[in-house]
């Protein structure tokens, strides 16, 4: 689904990725373990084409994400779920507006939202937080209306960016439970961490980066570093 | 499609523009000062179009006559000047209307009048009273009695001065005046409107800028350029619109100060003036802060939704 072919991504003053070449599959959960500067978040960036490679080219299925105009770039988008760290929400739009605003900017019709909008609340037990804002939220419920609005729409990927970082254990938990729920149900998951027990708790394929470099990648969940 | 997602930018952008509180205020105010600096300058330039026509008014050229000059003869030459493309209006004075004004000028001045009732008969002569459509053409107007023309054969014997080249001098600075007034008047409205648009501009690229993550976010989630710009136009035109009525109200407290205290001053009431053309100037308000809002909005979004 997703293909790395030698993939370098230079900044000013120091190489982000080096040389790395990684794929993956449709319907896999793989997450991506280093410290902080290890070059995980560019992967979801270069993933995302919100940035661009300095060399080698990323494949989403059979095409060149680096190439796609403004149009295409946009309905690429769409194929993909995005949850982050610091939640980045909508903070002028209720919990509801919020998913709500995903599909519409698909092109979904009224009654479809009006639908699947509660039934995603439900999923992520936010029913009774439906018409409230950003700031009224807890962190866990922020992350859980973060993937409920990645969700919607039924994605082929959900990329997690560390999604964890700012919820306390147990709202760790509850997250990546949701994240192997939906993996289960076939929808392909990239996770970033740099968190032990969420590795430990997902026990799928890792891989571990270190200064820019794939240095190991194993199908049975270890966390080595 | 089209429509539904219409409805939906315009729901957002009504939304934003409400839940954005403080934001929306200070885009609302700074736009309130846009609107009321044009306001203020088509006020100032009512003023002085009234002030410059009222000074035009007063500029004339007198033609004097020779006592006992024959009236068929000015009226006849009254008759082709009133014929000239530059000239509004020509007003006769007969002899004895002259007397009648020069007596009750002076009507407290004794010696003056007694000195006058010793001559025995009317000393002063018949005049025209010319008024040009504009002061730069008084000189042309002069000519006719200079020249060797059908005018001038005829006044050559019984005019007796023209009062142009006395005031010449007045006339030229006041054309002069008038000119550059009215230049200088429409190149400091220039400046002061696009000092106060650059303002409100910032402002909102500001506001913009403060939502450049959430932009990013929407873009994400695989929302359509426009789809993600409609909201903030919306927003903007809100802005423009709130600004408008605003402006509108407060300038209706400022005309009945203005009409009461200054209509001496200036020489026009200008709450009969802004009752009177209410709702040109509502339109003007809204047009503007609907134009400066939108594309103010348009252009700072536009640099975040660049690839």
């Amino acid at each position: 689904m997703i293909y790395f072919n030698n993939v370098t991504k230079k900044y000013v003053d120091n190489v982000s990725l080096d040389n790395v070449t990684i794929s993956v599959s449709a319907g896999e959960f793989v997450s991506i373990v280093g410290h902080s500067g290890a070059g995980k978040t560019t992967i979801t960036k270069l993933i995302l084409a919100e940035e661009f490679p300095t060399e080698g080219t990323i494949f989403f299925e059979s095409t060149n994400i680096n190439t796609l105009s403004k149009r295409e770039l946009t309905n690429f988008r769409r194929k993909v779920g995005v949850v982050f760290q610091d939640f980045r929400l909508l903070s002028n739009k209720t919990a509801y507006e919020n998913i709500a605003f995903a599909m519409e900017a698909l092109g979904r019709d009224n009654e479809q939202i009006e639908i699947d909008v509660p039934h995603v609340l439900d999923l992520v037990d936010l029913t009774n937080r439906s018409s409230h804002f950003p700031h009224q939220l807890s962190g866990g419920e922020k992350q859980r209306l973060a993937i409920a609005r990645a969700i919607i729409t039924q994605p082929e990927l959900i990329i997690a960016d560390e999604p964890t970082g700012n919820l306390d254990p147990l709202n760790a938990k509850e997250v990546i439970n949701i994240l192997k729920k939906l993996n289960d149900l076939g929808t392909t998951v990239i996770l970033t961490t740099h968190n032990r027990d969420v590795i430990d708790q997902v026990g799928k394929r890792v891989i571990t980066l270190e200064n820019g470099r794939v240095v190991r990648d194993d199908k049975d969940g270890k966390y080595v570093i | 499609m089209f429509l539904i997602n219409t409805k939906r930018v315009i729901i957002s952008g009504y939304r934003n523009f409400m839940r954005s509180g403080f934001t929306s205020l200070a885009s609302v105010l700074m736009m309130v000062i846009t609107l009321s600096v044009i306001t203020s300058l088509i006020f100032v330039k009512t003023t002085l179009t009234a002030t410059l026509n009222d000074v035009r008014d007063k500029v004339d050229i007198n033609v004097y006559f020779i006592p006992g000059a024959a009236e068929s003869d000015i009226t006849n030459i009254q008759s082709d000047i009133s014929k000239l493309p530059e000239v509004k209006s020509v007003t006769y004075t007969s002899a004895s209307d002259a007397m009648t004004a020069f007596k009750a000028k002076h009507a407290n001045d004794y010696l003056t009048l007694q000195a006058f009732d010793e001559l025995g008969s009317n000393p002063l002569g018949a005049s025209l009273d010319i008024k040009a459509k504009d002061p730069s053409q008084y000189e042309e107007i002069s000519k006719y009695f200079e020249n060797d023309n059908a005018v001038s054969q005829n006044t050559s014997n019984i005019v007796d001065k023209i009062d142009y080249h006395q005031n010449k001098v007045i006339i030229d600075r006041l054309t002069a005046i008038i000119n550059g007034a009215q230049k200088l008047g429409f190149v400091l409205s220039l400046v002061l409107v696009l000092i106060s648009i650059i303002i409100t501009f910032s402002t909102i690229r500001l506001i913009i800028y403060m939502s450049r993550e959430e932009i990013g976010v929407m873009r994400l989630v695989g929302a359509s350029p426009r789809y993600i710009q409609g909201p903030f136009v919306v927003s903007g035109v809100l802005v423009g619109v709130a600004a408008s009525l605003i402006t509108i109200l407060m300038f209706i407290p400022i005309s009945i100060w203005l009409g009461n205290q200054m209509t001496d001053f200036i020489g026009i009431n200008m709450f009969t003036y802004f009752k009177d053309n209410f709702i040109q100037l509502f339109i003007i308000m809204l047009g503007c802060g609907v134009l400066i809002g939108g594309i103010s909005s348009s252009l700072a979004i536009s640099r975040y939704l660049r690839k």
